[in-house]
């Protein structure tokens, strides 16, 4: 498997270590505990997936690479990536001259 | 007697070799199989399950039969085919699976049991009279089964790894992938050329046709030609799996060279060019010596110069069969018979057979072969598409060679990993590729184009269009001519040629032994589905993979299920598409290098000074440094002993050292710990825990404020990694306003820790510029500075419960910082001490570790709750008073003390003194033991069912595994100094 | 009378192998049952098989989308072992093992488990002490463990480098006797033999695509060869739970689906005896009665309903091979495949009532799948015919996730590629 990442370009599965599920927000803390984010919310997020058969948005670290944090769009069927973008506050980069990819 | 070499033959270079200890000649080019064929050898090893005569059933990677054990001692490899075997001076062969010898094999009494040795029949008996018996009948079982021999010595060999890029890689070098090859490199494209045979060419091969294009080809700078080399597996993203032979050719490798070479190859493109594999017709006793396909015969008449037999016959339901008899007819080779299913046979097809003067039997099939251990004839029958063979019409036709095709099977194994399910095509009696799931294209016979001169067309097309793909404008070369010849194009769908009652075991499936019969029994008792068939039977799962016999086995169960062969279904093909050695695919990591050694600046120092090291994950570190023939035992007393009274020094560089920055690193901090960072003052270090999101403890350690927007965090030997990814997580996913940065700075620092009532006498003394006083540097202060001029950190903090230091210097100043400060300790009788001495130290204070951070403690359980905070957020802090989190019930920490002398060991349980239950109940278990040269006894951690309420109870620290109970009385953790007062002094 | 005997197989093999009958029927389903098991595999034909062995409940239909055995039970290393440390673990795995020690009897049907050992081994005295904790936990739930010095280690498993040059030397290992290994394929046959014998109805081909719900309870399910109702319906899908229960309506569920992949050697006469697991890299080896090693390592550690994995695992886990056993070498990897786990959350199993009525689930098998299908089957027929969990299940819920109470052997939380 090769993963796109859009700082580094096309890497090695090996590169990456897999962070799950990208589509769980993390309760506001804030509200909890008392008010706000409940007890199941807190399970959700922690213990609780959707683990679809298919279309499945999920976090990758490129650890051995540039050290960002990717949501990667993976079919969990075909393993086809979609697409890959960085989260947080690195999401605008400059990426790193691509060279020709598969 | 079968086979000889032919007087035509182009004589090489002799080359003497042994087979079951006889000494043989053959000649250079030749393979293990042309060579003893040459030598007239017919019997090459016996089946699996009844031990049959076997002999050489075809010229490649899909033989069954002739599996030998090549070479011996620590270079022996067992079930390797004759076939692909390139033979060199001073080979060794020794046939498999017979006892005492090939000729005589005693197990060959259970052809006899033939019957009761039908499919799945294990599975029916041996379970009597008692539970125990399959234990007794398995023994046997065991070493009846299996093939060759393995050996228990290290393989010598080394086996190397090549990661590789291209635009277009092509598998199989035959008039297809040549082609193809040849165009995307015309067009410009970077062109990696494989083939698992050591001369490429495929069946052109030795033909100018091949030869002129692969010799420009190779001249090409873009073009990477890699002969012997298998391409095994296909993954995703066009990642294929491939091993170079390098030098199984020869006796052994030469200096410096591997004897494999793994290939990992990432391509843009794939041309999959990788031919076809003939498959034969069932009919009785069809696993004689003698009985080949038909094109394995053509090639050691082509290739090697050797005659299958002397007097051969075919049998066919093909034109492409007659190629073979071309080609022997041409060698001068005698063909007795040409069975031929069909009634109407191709022009070209029918001149070779009035050329060759064998007499034509159209419209018959063989039924049986006939003969001892070897093959003297066969009986043939008239055969009707409808009917099926006549039960009486017979004739014998002599032969010591039978020569047999039932079409072509396209090798589909790459197709069908990166792709859909097969397509049947009728006419062709075969599957072909499926849709292609990744950027490939089939072209040449594995696509059921069998033709040589459409091959080549449809290879350069697949050549055009992969470089196409890849952005490089179309430069076809010119397609070289190829000669006419006869083409499996419509076989006749015979599959079993047998009567209804005809006679002789007919196999499907030759090393496993798997038989027409068996398919039918597998159907009688439901075993209907493809990989039920597969499963039951064992069809297909021996060494070759079933590449002659997968969809045989499945065209019978179609006649069985009266259904049409697509209807039953295909198999789906997984890598490897042959075997593949372990050796390379391991790989240079293997032993030493499994894993990276992670050693620190110091570690030269502690080898020099003779410490025992010890693995703490991927990190070295010392555990004792023994003096004289001290037990550890003794040394890390000795250690500890001398911390407590003078000064001592560990390394401790292998905590994990994160660099934390930023406006609000702080912020980020008291989120991070389970207690309050925003307050920490610059110059000082405070101990935090984090715990994990389900409110469970997971690392700790002691963070450094450096200056207002600076902090130096560190985390655990084991969870540096983690921890840090785990930092970049929050900062990216969770609170991406935070303006923090963090990076790992482990292996930039060296780390020493100096503890003991001198230890600030001896830092005093090399230390240029901090106040090393108790008010200037207080208890858990952190100064800069510099020794010797190196610039340090200071940080006045304490494991050992000892007046203490950690002194932290740039990696490359360690070792000079660290003899600096030993030179220093002399007058005090400074010592370095090693893990476990650091162990004894944290354990007499009841400082938690490792084995208490188990990843089901909480932080109340190691009696660590005040550090939890009740009045902020932190990462845990939703889930950490959950009711499994708060039972009273929980195991705890606490002390124990030996109290009867006996040595506490890790790993042991608690047990009540008085229960009497057989086996007692566990009410905990022991997680840290040491000898205390403080407390003068066995002190030990561990966690006890609601322990700190059991203070002052006598229980048993059992042993079952040794048969050793040791008593002890549960204490407070903190053995020594609980109030602390000496790292205060 | 037996079917299946050394007695039977003579007569028939004089009358050519003609008179065998089918191993199991192949019925039309009916309108409807007492209970539906979804899921053709181990657990699910075990589970049938134990309802109307122990229950007296017959009126059942097990229903498979395939072919019977096609999932984990056809595709893993067929490791059977009770070498837990966690009580809830220990007495379920134990269970296991005792029924695998009469399963042959009991089916008729030879599932050929040969107990010849699983040995775990330690590259550190603190990885000795752990599974020392581990061993004498075992011993006190009154399973057998042994504890091996490196000397016992060689005379166990011949061919181990014991060198210290090595990259993990040998300490020493943790050997449960009992352990060993059982023909997959056959566990899988002999249950769905068994079950059949008792009335059972074994249903392939037949996927389930959705819950008929009424009041609130699950009454039946709709499936590609139409509407079969019933009292009660088990979901035994493995890798595939979460796509079967979000049919049922279900989303909190604490699982994710991961590809593991094993692999076999050439067959080979006798070489590895025991099971030999490496601690230092996540190894497991053992040598099938056919003479083919049987090897596999770690998830491949992402997401996946494929059953194909990827090639930096396939060369890891031959890396571990070789460095354990040197002289595999010039042995050859000839099969790879890859099953679906259904990871849980602390990497332990869930037999439980489902939260709606009428609905039960078992799942979460991880790594241990196999090796439990007895007592799986054993536990969760218990439940279904009772309505409630056995002692032996009853800490194997959905709900201990939520409420803090995690059975984590291995320490990882909620991190289920880690477990």
């Amino acid at each position: 498997m090769l993963i796109p990442c859009p700082h580094c370009g096309p890497r090695d599965l090996g590169e990456f270590t897999y962070g799950g599920d990208a589509t769980r927000d993390r309760p506001d803390p804030h509200s909890s505990p008392g008010g706000g984010a409940s007890a199941e919310d807190w399970c959700g997020y922690v213990f609780y997936r959707d683990n679809p058969r298919g279309r499945h948005v999920e976090y990758w670290h490129h650890g051995q690479g540039c050290r960002l944090w990717l949501k990667v769009v993976r079919d969990t069927v075909t393993h086809k990536i979609e697409g890959a973008e960085i989260v947080g506050p690195w999401a605008d980069a400059e990426p790193k001259k691509q060279r020709g990819a598969a | 007697m079968s086979g000889y070499r032919l007087e035509s033959a182009r004589i090489g270079d002799t080359v003497n070799f042994t087979f079951d200890g006889k000494r043989y000649q053959g000649v250079a080019g030749d393979t293990l199989a042309s060579a003893l064929l040459a030598n007239g050898v017919d019997l090459f090893g016996r089946s699996f399950k009844y031990h049959r005569p076997r002999g050489l059933f075809s010229a490649g990677v899909e033989e069954p039969s002739a599996l030998v054990t090549l070479g011996c001692g620590a270079r022996a490899e067992p079930n390797t085919r004759a076939t692909v075997v390139e033979l060199f001076e001073g080979l060794e062969a020794t046939s498999q699976n017979r006892w005492p010898s090939l000729a005589l094999d005693v197990m060959a009494v259970n052809g006899l049991a033939g019957p009761i040795l039908s499919a799945g029949f294990y599975y029916k008996t041996f379970m009597g009279p008692t539970r125990k018996a399959w234990k007794f009948y398995e023994h046997f079982i065991r070493k009846a089964a299996g093939l060759g021999k393995a050996s228990f010595l290290p393989d010598p060999d080394r086996y190397e790894e090549m990661n590789a890029f291209c635009d277009v890689l092509v598998v199989g070098a035959g008039p297809a992938g040549m082609m193809a090859a040849m165009t995307a490199a015309n067009s410009g494209a970077r062109v990696i050329l494989a083939d698992e045979q050591s001369t490429l060419g495929g069946n052109l091969r030795d033909s100018a046709v091949a030869t002129n294009p692969l010799a420009k080809l190779s001249a090409t700078d873009e073009v990477t030609l890699l002969p012997r080399t298998t391409v095994y597996g296909y993954y995703d993203d066009n990642t294929l799996g491939a091993v170079e032979r390098v030098a199984d050719h020869l006796p052994a490798p030469v200096k410096g060279q591997p004897r494999e070479r793994h290939w990992t190859i990432r391509a843009r493109q794939v041309v999959i060019a990788t031919g076809a594999i003939e498959r034969p017709i069932v009919f009785g006793d069809n696993d004689k010596p003698g009985v080949m396909l038909a094109d394995a015969g053509r090639l050691y008449v082509e290739r090697h110069g050797v005659a299958p037999g002397r007097q051969v016959a075919l049998f066919t339901n093909n034109d492409g069969a007659y190629r073979s008899v071309a080609a022997l007819s041409a060698a001068g080779v005698a063909i007795t018979a040409i069975v031929e299913a069909r009634q109407e046979i191709g022009d070209q097809a029918r001149r070779i057979a009035a050329a060759s003067g064998a007499e034509l039997l159209t419209g018959h099939v063989v039924t049986r072969a006939l003969g001892g251990q070897s093959l003297s004839g066969i009986a043939v029958a008239t055969f009707d598409p409808k009917q099926g063979a006549s039960e009486s019409a017979h004739r014998h036709v002599a032969a010591d060679c039978l020569l047999v095709s039932g079409g072509w099977t396209p090798t589909l194994h790459l197709a069908s990993q990166a792709g859909g399910p097969a397509r049947w095509d009728d006419t062709l009696t075969a599957f072909l590729p499926g849709e292609a799931l990744q950027p490939w294209r089939a072209a040449g016979a594995c696509n059921g184009t069998f033709a040589t001169a459409t091959a080549l067309d449809q290879g350069a097309a697949a050549g055009a269009a992969a470089a196409a793909a890849c952005g490089f404008a179309s430069n076809a070369p010119d397609l070289p001519q190829a000669d006419d010849e006869p083409v499996a194009e419509a076989p006749l769908p015979v599959w079993d040629a047998r009567p209804k009652h005809g006679k002789g075991k007919a196999f499907v499936d030759l090393q496993h032994d798997v038989t027409a019969a068996d398919v039918s029994l597998a159907h009688r008792e439901g075993f209907r589905s493809v990989e039920h068939l597969k499963r039951y039977t064992t069809l297909g799962m021996a060494t070759d993979q079933g590449k002659t016999s997968n969809v045989i086995g499945l065209a019978l169960m179609a006649r069985e299920r009266q259904l049409s062969i697509p209807e039953v279904g295909t198999t789906r093909f997984r890598p490897p598409y042959t075997p593949v050695s372990l050796g390379a695919l391991a790989g240079q990591a293997r032993g030493a290098n499994f894993r990276p050694t992670r050693r620190t600046a110091l570690h030269d120092w502690h080898e020099a000074k003779g410490a025992e090291m010890q693995a703490a994950g991927l990190w070295m570190r010392p555990r004792i440094y023994p003096q004289g023939g001290e037990t550890v035992e003794q040394a890390y007393v000795r250690e500890a002993r001398q911390v407590r009274q003078s000064v001592g020094m560990v390394d401790v560089s292998t905590l994990g050292k994160i660099d934390v920055q930023g406006p609000d690193a702080a912020e980020f901090l008291n989120r991070v710990y389970s207690n309050g960072f925003l307050k920490l003052p610059e110059g000082k270090a405070r101990y935090g825990l984090m715990l994990r999101e389900d409110g469970f403890l997971w690392d700790d350690g002691t963070t450094w404020r450096l200056s207002e927007a600076r902090f130096l965090m560190t985390t655990t030997t084991a969870n540096a990694a983690p921890v840090l990814s785990q930092l970049e997580f929050l900062l990216a996913a969770v609170w991406p306003e935070l303006k923090v940065a963090v990076t790992s700075v482990t292996e930039q620092w060296a780390g020493m820790a100096v503890s003991g009532p001198k230890s600030r006498d001896v830092i005093a003394a090399v230390v240029d510029d901090i106040d090393m006083s108790n008010e200037a540097l207080p208890f858990m202060g952190v100064r800069a500075g510099h020794i010797g001029g190196v610039p340090v950190l200071v940080a006045r903090l304490s494991f050992s419960g000892e007046l203490a230091y950690e002194v932290y210097c740039g990696a490359h100043h360690g070792a000079a910082v660290w003899t600096r400060l030993l030179e220093a300790g002399e007058p005090f009788g400074m010592i370095p001490y090693g893990v476990e001495a650091l162990g004894t130290l944290r354990i007499e204070k009841g400082h938690v570790a490792g084995p208490e951070l188990d990843g089901r403690t909480t932080a109340e359980d190691l009696g660590l709750a005040a550090m939890v905070s009740t009045r902020k957020h932190f990462i845990g802090s939703a889930m950490v008073q959950r009711e499994g989190l708060t039972d009273p019930q929980r195991l705890k920490l606490v002390g124990f003390v030996s109290t009867d002398g006996g040595k506490i060991r890790p790993g042991a349980h608690l047990v009540a003194a008085n229960d009497t239950a057989s086996p007692p109940r566990s009410l905990g278990h022991i997680t840290s033991v040491t000898y205390s040269p403080a407390l003068e006894k066995y002190i030990a951690l561990g966690l006890l069912e609601d322990g700190p309420s059991r203070l002052g109870a006598k229980l048993v620290a059992t042993y079952p595994l040794k048969n050793i109970d040791v008593a002890v009385e549960v204490v407070s953790p903190h053995f020594f100094d609980p109030e602390g007062s000496r790292m205060h002094a | 009378m037996a079917r299946y005997s050394v007695f039977s197989l003579l007569s028939n093999a004089l009358t050519g192998n003609r008179k065998w009958e089918r191993v199991w029927r192949a019925p039309e389903p009916k309108p409807a049952y007492d209970v539906i098991i979804i899921g053709g595999g181990g657990h699910g034909l075990a589970t049938a098989y134990y309802l109307a062995k122990n229950h007296g409940i017959t009126n059942v239909a097990v229903l498979e989308k395939g072919w019977l055995g096609g999932g984990n039970i056809g595709r893993n290393t067929t490791i059977v072992r009770s070498n837990y440390m966690l009580p809830a673990n220990a007495h379920f795995y134990e269970h296991a093992m005792k029924l695998w020690e009469g399963l042959s009897q009991d089916l008729n049907y030879n599932v050929m488990f040969s107990q010849r050992g699983v040995l775990n081994l330690a590259h550190t005295p603190s990885q000795l002490d752990g599974y020392a904790r581990r061993g004498n936990a075992m011993r006190l739930h009154g399973i057998d463990a042994e504890l091996l010095d490196r000397d016992q280690v060689a005379k166990y498993a011949p061919g181990i480098d014991l060198s210290q040059s090595t990259r993990f030397p040998v300490v020493g290992g943790l050997l449960q006797p009992r352990g060993g290994t059982a023909r997959h394929d056959a566990v899988a046959w002999g249950f769905a033999y068994g079950a059949d014998r008792q009335g059972v109805d074994l249903i392939e081909n037949c996927e389930v695509t959705g819950f008929i719900r009424e009041g609130g309870a699950i009454t039946g399910v709709e499936t590609s060869r139409g509407t079969i109702r019933a009292g009660k319906v088990g979901v035994a899908v493995a890798g595939n739970t979460s796509v079967v229960l979000q049919k049922a309506g279900l989303s909190n569920i604490p699982i994710e689906s991961h590809v593991l992949q094993a692999f076999v050697t050439e067959a080979l006469k006798p070489l590895v005896d025991g099971v030999v697991t490496f601690g230092a890299g996540h190894l497991y080896i053992s040598q099938s009665d056919k003479g083919s090693l049987v090897y596999g390592g770690d998830l491949d550690g992402y997401n996946s309903y494929a059953q194909r994995g990827n090639l930096p695992l396939v060369k890891h886990v031959a890396a571990a091979a070789v460095t354990l056993f040197p002289n595999l070498a010039r042995l050859r990897m000839l099969r790879s495949w890859g099953g679906i786990m259904d990871m849980s959350m602390d990497g332990s199993p869930i037999i439980c009532k489902g939260p709606v009525p009428g609905l039960y689930i078992n799942a979460g098998w991880c790594y241990g799948g196999f090796k439990a299908t007895p007592a799986s089957g054993w536990c969760f027929a218990s439940t279904i015919a009772n309505d409630a969990p056995h002692a032996l299940n009853a800490a194997f819920t959905l709900e201990r996730f939520c409420q803090g109470r995690p059975i984590d052997e291995r320490g990882a939380g909620p991190r289920p590629e880690l477990h």
